[in-house]
């Protein structure tokens, strides 16, 4: 999957970085600051519940087009 | 004493569960009238997606009104002298909009990471620890509310932000007015105005030598961004809302648990434990509504159309028991993954999240391997589920074990 994240909607709520932290982590401020962008298809189910349990949709997902 | 004002519906519980009219509420009609405690006419939302979309949409639903919370009552000044009470202050994230909540709620985001919990871990396993040690120490029957649920929660949230724990009977006591709905308004107000006076104290002597705590960092980092009433409302929101969630929720929980045995064994294992947590605020979801919103322009929701200006409550409850989010959702299962609402959603989410699951995560595994045979002290028809309060949860929990 692609990540994305959009940071100047985030309000840190630090929901995705306790979902996987290998792709997602804080700066400082609490906004989002992402690790992977496009991790491996292991981290497909913790990316789609990031993006589900993000309060403001501050992170999307899709399949790369190859 | 009896007092049995009647609650609307959507503050109604049976115990660990919501009032059964709310889940006939969100299959026949999600978006409902109702009137709130102060007498105003509001919609009720039920539907977990109808939630979502309120609360995720913080420019057509918005939290405040002529400079004050949506639906909160404008009160009337009793003398031209006064200041004008109310039950709000400045600096109350939960009354502000953006660009202003914006600006407000990023000077505390970061003292909230899940990095800056993990590193508070060794000390509230330490209080945790502490806790536990007096309760073995004094002997069964203890009351589990007031020796364990309630002080942990209260120290942490009081470390953390700078307030003398010492303190804790007064703050504690006021919190409890304040969120207790079935006084009147009067009292109420009084109990925040107290609150707000003893915090105002504390923000002075920390803008004269700020200490090592959140408040002192506020001051020192961000000092000139931030007014003394502001500071004095973000810290005294803080307070009350560190404490009184966390410790309904390890109360209610514990005794939600020890009903149900069969989960017990999942609760006590630090691998499956943060999977129990996110059930255990799913499925007793304790804050009954998030704060009301207002309609900024004329909208639709479900088919029902809303007027700019009405109120909108969202009731956390029948949000995340809608069958449409998860099946069966009656029945407690930490198996589930879902995105529950007990948080709330959209920009006002709430900011302590990370530490109250860190607290839960903590205290729970801790209590119960503590004392295997923990069982209530009392049968379990006596025990007393806060009826009147903002918050749900339990009068207290005497134990035995």
């Amino acid at each position: 999957m692609r990540v994305h994240v959009d940071r100047d909607r985030c309000i840190g709520s630090g929901n995705c970085v306790m979902t996987d932290e290998e792709v997602f982590d804080q700066d400082d401020e609490g906004k989002v600051v992402l690790l992977e962008n496009e991790p491996g298809a292991g981290h497909d189910e913790a990316v789609r519940t990031a993006v589900a349990s993000c309060p403001v949709q501050a992170i999307s997902a899709a399949r790369p087009a190859r | 004493m009896t007092r049995t004002p009647d609650m609307p519906v959507h503050i109604r519980r049976d115990r660990f569960e919501p009032a059964p009219e709310l889940g006939r509420l969100r299959t026949e009609q999600p978006v409902s009238r109702v009137r709130l405690v102060t007498g105003a006419p509001a919609w009720l939302v039920t539907r977990y997606e109808d939630v979502r979309e309120v609360l995720g949409d913080s420019g057509r639903f918005g939290n405040s009104e002529d400079g004050r919370p949506a639906g909160a009552p404008p009160l009337r000044v009793p003398d031209a002298e006064a200041e004008v009470p109310r039950l709000w202050s400045p600096g109350n994230l939960l009354a502000y909009d953006p660009p202003d909540h914006t600006r407000l709620r990023r000077l505390v985001t970061g003292e909230f990471t899940v990095k800056r919990m993990r590193r508070l871990r060794p000390r509230i396993e330490a209080i945790v620890t502490e806790h536990l040690d007096a309760m073995e120490r004094s002997g069964p029957p203890v009351d589990l509310v007031q020796s364990f649920a309630l002080p942990i929660p209260s120290l942490v949230i009081c470390e953390l932000l700078g307030v003398p724990y010492t303190d804790r009977a007064d703050f504690q006591h006021r919190s409890n007015i304040r969120l207790d709905l079935s006084l009147g308004l009067d009292r109420r107000v009084a109990a925040m105005r107290e609150a707000q006076e003893y915090m105002a104290g504390l923000v002075a002597a920390q803008r004269k030598r700020p200490g090592e705590d959140m408040l002192g960092m506020l001051v020192r980092e961000h000092g000139d961004e931030i007014s003394d009433e502001e500071l004095t409302g973000l810290a005294d929101l803080l307070l009350i809302a560190g404490h009184e969630t966390t410790s309904n929720m390890l109360g209610l929980g514990t005794l939600f648990l020890l009903r149900n045995p069969g989960h017990l064994a999942w609760a006590r294992q630090d691998e499956h434990i943060d999977a129990v947590v996110e059930e255990l605020l799913r499925h007793l979801s304790i804050v009954h509504t998030v704060i009301p919103r207002v309609v900024r322009a004329d909208t639709v929701i479900s088919g029902q159309p809303l007027k700019a200006g009405d109120l909108v409550v969202c009731s956390l409850p029948a949000a995340n028991r809608d069958p449409a989010l998860t099946a069966d959702p009656d029945r407690f299962d930490p198996g589930r993954k879902v995105s529950h609402l007990a948080f709330g959603h959209g920009i006002h989410h709430c900011l302590g999240a990370p530490l109250a699951r860190m607290e839960m995560r903590i205290a729970y595994p801790a209590l119960l391997r503590r004392f295997p045979a923990l069982r209530p002290a009392v049968p379990f028809e006596e025990i007393r589920f806060r009826m009147y309060s903002v918050v749900h949860g339990l009068e207290s929990l005497p134990v035995t074990w």
